[in-house]
């Protein structure tokens, strides 16, 4: 990998490099604000982007940094603080929302790659006085402890009910061309992508199954 | 995060030409792997060519009786297809093995193909690492080694190609289609795919510069009865420890590569003519020359022993 040269480097790493290095921090958080004129790419400043999406029904317009995540975007331009940060790294399932109808990692996805889609969050799947019956069934159940988790799992949740439906196979389906069953084992295997530091597991698993079988 | 500049192409020669065209930029898939790299700055792109837009999201039959995969199928619906299931079920079970169902959701078949890998020192921005910063040196040689590779890798780097689907790929002779920024076309076996790295280990696959994945081919099916193993630390959403892909015919011949043990995934022919002798001829065919580390060598008797389970399914 190239070395980016010292007019490059970034901000963070010039005020790592302790005070010798305050005037270049200084020059360099100048560059950072003001893109070079005519400049068509680099590491030459903030590029910024119109973004057009429907989120939860409502058309939506917001001028973006090019670098802000879908989950970024929902939490601090939207103000949609229903999704949650947990590793920002695709690791832990807590950003989980439903794009054109799938779920994903919010954290792992630009804004840019959102122009034109559909999503949907927490918020929208129901409200407090009229609950998704998949939110119905966690507080049912006590699917959750801190709570904190519990937005990507039910974003989760409804969508592997879906997948299931829809006859998507998983590392647990023994007959991969029969029918999928939404049995405890598929459920809790399709739900691996959702941690929970409190360990609501059993009772996330008895809110879904309450929900397929209705 | 770097800042970068985007924009979406309209043709496979046009991303290859805009890619080609701009120092420091790369394709944006999925971006499931990519981005996670951004945050980090492990890879720092100046300006993302977005390839959603190409319409490659298709899975076309061919006139040799298989199937064309274009690169931007998502890992669920390439797992999910009908024809999939029945005749290449090895890649079904592969890709159900890997990420979690919002991964593959957004994971693309190219994207796939090419995600780094996970070794921890390479996810460290403080260790040194030949395959992040070429001279740096490598962490991981006298470090921590679990996770890594014992064959095929070099004095510059021990780390492995970490994923599932190129394993399946692999056992199917796959073949990677290709479009250079002069806008050829080339087909790549998926046995020449990913590098063996030598003291180069940031080269990790044959592509040039700007060069685009347009679609995978699979050659008409195999028959037979397929097989995906993965060992790991947690029985899902984790990466492989040793992953067993194979198709076995009621003969007991068949084609049988492994994954998390090598810069790619690693089939021998030699070996594949061991397995009417048992998983331990095979192996010991496939790893003749591993050079393990105390830490990985491990991972040979559990291939052995991960292929003997699928050896006695197959005859069951
Ligand atoms: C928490 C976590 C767990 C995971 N677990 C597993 C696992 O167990 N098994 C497994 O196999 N994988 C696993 N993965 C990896 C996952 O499968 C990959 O991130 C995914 O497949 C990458 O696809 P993408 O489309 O998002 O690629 P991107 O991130 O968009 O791209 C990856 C690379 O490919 C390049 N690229 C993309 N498309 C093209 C193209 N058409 N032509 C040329 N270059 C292209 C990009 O420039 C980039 O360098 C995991 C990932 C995470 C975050
Ligand atoms: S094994 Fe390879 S990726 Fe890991 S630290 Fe060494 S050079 Fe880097
Ligand atoms: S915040 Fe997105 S997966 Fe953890
Ligand atoms: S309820 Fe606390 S993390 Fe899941």
């Amino acid at each position: 990998m190239p070395d980016d040269g010292y007019l490059n480097v970034s901000r963070r790493g010039v005020l790592a490099g302790g005070v010798g290095s305050a005037a270049l921090a200084q020059a360099s958080i100048l560059r950072a604000q003001q893109p070079m004129p005519g400049s068509q790419s680099g590491n030459e400043g903030p590029s910024t982007m119109r973004i057009r999406m429907t989120v939860n029904g409502t058309p939506q317009e917001v001028d973006l940094d090019t670098r802000t995540t879908l989950l970024d975007t929902l939490r601090e331009h939207l103000k949609l603080t229903g999704t949650k940060k947990g590793c920002d790294h695709g690791q832990c399932g807590a950003c989980t929302v439903m794009v054109n109808g799938q779920r994903i990692n919010s954290c792992l996805s630009l804004a840019v790659q959102h122009e034109g889609d559909e999503v949907t969050t927490i918020e929208g799947l129901g409200t407090p006085d009229d609950l998704h019956p998949m939110q119905d069934a966690f507080v049912e159940h006590d699917g959750y402890q801190c709570g904190y988790c519990t937005p990507g799992q039910i974003c989760s949740a409804v969508a592997v009910l879906e997948e299931i439906r829809s006859g998507i196979p998983s590392h647990v389906t023994d007959d991969l061309t029969g029918p999928m069953r939404p049995t405890e084992m598929e459920m809790r295997e399709r739900m691996s992508g959702n941690i929970c530091r409190c360990g609501a597991y059993s009772n996330i698993a008895e809110a879904m199954a309450q929900v397929a079988e209705a | 995060m770097r800042s970068f500049t985007y924009e979406r192409a309209a043709s496979p020669a046009d991303a290859a030409r805009a890619v080609a065209a701009t120092q420091g930029a790369k394709f944006i898939a999925g971006g499931t792997n990519l981005l996670d790299l951004m945050k980090l700055e492990i890879e720092r792109p100046t300006h993302l060519v977005d390839v959603q837009d190409l319409g490659l999201d298709a899975i076309e039959e061919t006139e040799e009786g298989g199937l064309r995969i274009g690169t931007l199928v998502s890992n669920t619906a390439l797992s999910a297809h009908p024809k999939v299931r029945r005749d290449y079920a090895v890649l079904t079970r592969a890709i159900q093995a890997g990420a979690s169902g919002q991964l593959r959701n957004k994971a693309t078949t190219g994207g796939n193909m090419l995600q780094r890998t996970r070794c921890s020192y390479f996810y460290d921005t403080n260790m040194p690492c030949n395959k992040r910063k070429p001279g740096d040196g490598c962490a991981a040689i006298r470090g921590s080694s679990r996770q890594l590779g014992v064959i095929g890798t070099s004095d510059s780097c021990i780390a492995t190609y970490p994923g599932d689907m190129a394993v399946a790929m692999r056992v199917l002779d796959a073949v990677v289609e290709t479009v250079k920024p002069d806008g050829t076309a080339r087909s790549i076996p998926s046995a020449e795919f990913h590098r063996l790295w030598g003291d180069t280990p940031h080269v990790e696959t044959v592509l040039e510069p700007g060069e685009i994945i347009t679609h995978v081919r699979l050659p008409a099916p195999l028959g037979g009865r397929h097989f995906y193993s993965k060992v790991r630390d947690r029985r899902s959403y984790a990466f492989a420890l040793v992953s067993v892909a194979a198709v076995i015919q009621s003969d007991g011949t068949g084609q049988v590569a492994f994954g998390g043990v090598a810069p790619r995934p690693w089939r021998l022919p030699e070996a594949d003519a061991q397995l009417r002798n048992g998983a331990a001829a095979v192996v010991r065919t496939a790893f003749a020359d591993a050079r393990p580390t105390e830490d990985n060598k491990f991972k040979i008797p559990l291939a052995e022993r991960t292929l003997a389970g699928i050896l006695a399914e197959a005859k069951g």
